[in-house]
């Protein structure tokens, strides 16, 4: 059977639920190929297994996670020339789709960006236009390079046995330009990663003030989720851009969303309208994300919010 | 330093965006051109890095004649001169082509810095920074948001989930940043005034030396099969807070099997 290549996202070791879905999809076409890049396999690679990698390429030199992206399309390139893999996947993260168009232009192919899925014969699914538009689009000739947004394909466990094959690669000097030397790593707490997690909870204008957004944390926190911002929010600086979900932000698509004082203009409802269930709570009836949701509340968010923190709370 | 900021023009996320239902391309008429807001940030970055170390910015941008919309307003917002590259072969570019295009006019205008917006508002790749600097064969400092030079060297802070990297290379470099970077100035009239006077070179595909066998929607590397409006959002329950509402939340999560 034909390889599909599965770039393995992971943090040091720690490996992203994007993996399990890309691996779970590959399985549909031929031989989920994972590839590691990067110290920290050992680790993982029972997850790996778990989920159906038929083979793991492992190329761990730590060098290749000094620079910019560049040596993971190498690393990719190689591999997809030297097994003639069918197609390559990747999570559609920044990181991923910039690992994507590098590889796009070694391999001369095109690249698909954030697919949400995969028909057999790699035609890709797209959610455009903010969710508007279901769009399907393939690459016409060559090897298809597929970035696939995070939660979008249902993961399956499938345990295999993964044949281990290390790889060494000999980087361009292009490719060791731009060296990472230092890595910052901000507090953010137990909280899932934004554009993995199940549950988003975010807060928009209505929350008022940086630090009134301890009350979407707490709602946060008692569901486990992720917790997101709108423009409004991150633009008068009550929290991280890099929370931001929306047309210029993060686009998440969890199983629930719940926009705490958030209107839903068009600009955040690009970068959510894929969740598959939503909730919302706003003082105003009229708020364009009332259009969205599975379940709405209107009303005033510093009474319904810790009110459902509390409820969620006691139902543990 | 001779810094190039690549610039697209959109369709406003405002108005309604359309694919044509013949070519499957988008539909420039259907909705108002823009200047995608993340290079707002691109051109501001530029203008103050000239500010600081001196040099000149020109603005790029691939497009149709509406495009010049786009370049009125970057050259009002201080840019220098502009390269406009509109040539009807280059109508469907996808980004792989559209990154040759801009290779090949780059080739022709020089740089130490290509600045450019993290990704377009519209067909939302975010790949063009990278596929770029692959092909320029020049260091990616990408999804910046912050850049420091001095001399040839050019530090960034990487923006990343968990925080971000700290970047160092040498120019030549294509840097792409992010939103919050930085303010970007809106043009003052005396800008807007100013922006006609400066000089817009129209360059045809011949003239950049792109091979028009190479770009446009027939030879596009990718393409769009179909599209279809997306089926509308089934009217959810909606309920005014009596007090109960944080309760009535959670029986619903609760029914959902998510509490």
């Amino acid at each position: 059977m034909s390889e599909i290549l599965v770039l393995v996202d992971h943090l040091d070791g720690e490996v992203k639920k994007v993996t399990f879905e890309l691996l779970t999809l590959a399985r549909r076409f031929g031989d989920a190929a994972a590839v590691w890049i990067g110290p920290g396999y050992e680790g993982a690679k029972d997850k790996l297994a778990e989920y159906g990698a038929a083979k793991v390429y492992v190329a761990a030199d730590e060098e290749l996670t000094s620079y910019v992206v560049a040596p993971k399309a190498e690393v990719l390139a190689q591999l997809a020339r030297e097994k003639s893999a069918a197609a390559v996947l990747v999570s559609a993260t920044a990181e991923g789709k910039e690992v994507a168009g590098r590889l796009a232009i070694k391999l001369d192919t095109g690249v698909l960006t954030d697919v949400v899925d995969v028909a057999d014969d790699f035609t890709g699914e797209h959610s455009i236009f903010g969710g508007a538009i279901v769009a399907h689009a393939k690459v016409k000739s060559g090897m298809p390079i597929i970035a696939v947004r995070p939660n979008a394909i249902a993961v399956e466990a499938s345990q295999s046995s993964p044949a281990e094959e290390q790889v060494s690669v000999t980087l361009s000097d292009a490719a060791k330009s731009a060296k990472i030397v230092e890595r910052v790593v901000q507090e953010k707490g137990e909280r899932p990663d934004l554009t993995e997690a199940a549950i988003v909870v975010s807060g928009g204008r209505g929350v008022g003030g940086a630090d009134n957004f301890s009350i979407i944390e707490g709602l946060a926190d008692s569901l486990g989720a992720a917790v997101g911002a709108s423009r409004a929010a991150t633009d008068a600086g009550w929290y991280p851009h890099q929370f931001q979900v929306g047309q210029t932000g993060k686009t998440v698509s969890p199983q629930l969303y719940i926009a705490v004082g958030i209107s839903g203009a068009i600009q955040h409802r690009a970068g959510m309208q894929t969740s598959k269930t939503i909730v919302a709570i706003n003082k105003d009836s009229e708020a364009p994300i009332f259009d969205l949701v599975d379940f709405g509340i209107v009303g005033d968010l510093f009474q319904v919010a810790p009110q459902l923190t509390e409820e969620v709370n006691k139902r543990k | 330093m001779n810094i190039v900021v690549c610039v697209k023009q959109v369709p406003d996320t405002e108005s309604p965006r359309k694919l044509k239902s013949d070519d499957k391309t988008l539909d420039r008429g259907a909705a108002d051109g823009v200047i995608n807001e993340l290079d707002e940030y691109a051109i501001e970055e530029a203008l103050q890095i000239r500010d600081a170390q001196g040099g000149e910015v020109t603005v790029l941008t691939m497009g149709p004649g509406k495009a010049l919309d786009s370049i009125r307003k970057a050259l009002a917002m201080g840019v220098d001169k502009a390269v406009h590259l509109i040539d009807d072969a280059l109508v469907g570019s996808d980004a792989l082509q559209t990154s040759y295009a801009i290779q090949q006019v780059l080739g022709k205008t020089g740089f130490d810095l290509v600045i450019l917006g993290s990704e377009s508002t519209d067909a939302r790749t975010g790949v063009l920074a990278a596929m770029l600097a692959e092909r320029l064969g020049v260091p990616q400092l990408s999804q910046a948001n912050k850049v420091e030079i001095d001399g040839s060297a050019i530090k960034i802070q990487r923006q990343t989930d968990y925080g971000f990297d700290r970047v160092e290379a040498s120019l030549p470099a294509v840097v792409s940043v992010v939103e919050k970077i930085n303010e970007p100035r809106y043009p003052s009239f005396k800008g807007i005034m100013a922006a006609k006077k400066k000089p817009v070179e129209s360059l045809s595909a011949a003239d950049a030396d792109i091979d028009a066998g190479k770009v446009g929607l027939a030879n596009a590397a990718t393409e769009v099969v179909d599209f279809a409006e997306a089926p509308p959002r089934a009217q959810g329950q909606i309920v005014k807070d009596e007090g109960d509402g944080g309760t009535k939340i959670a029986e619903y999560l609760a029914s959902k099997k998510f509490v």
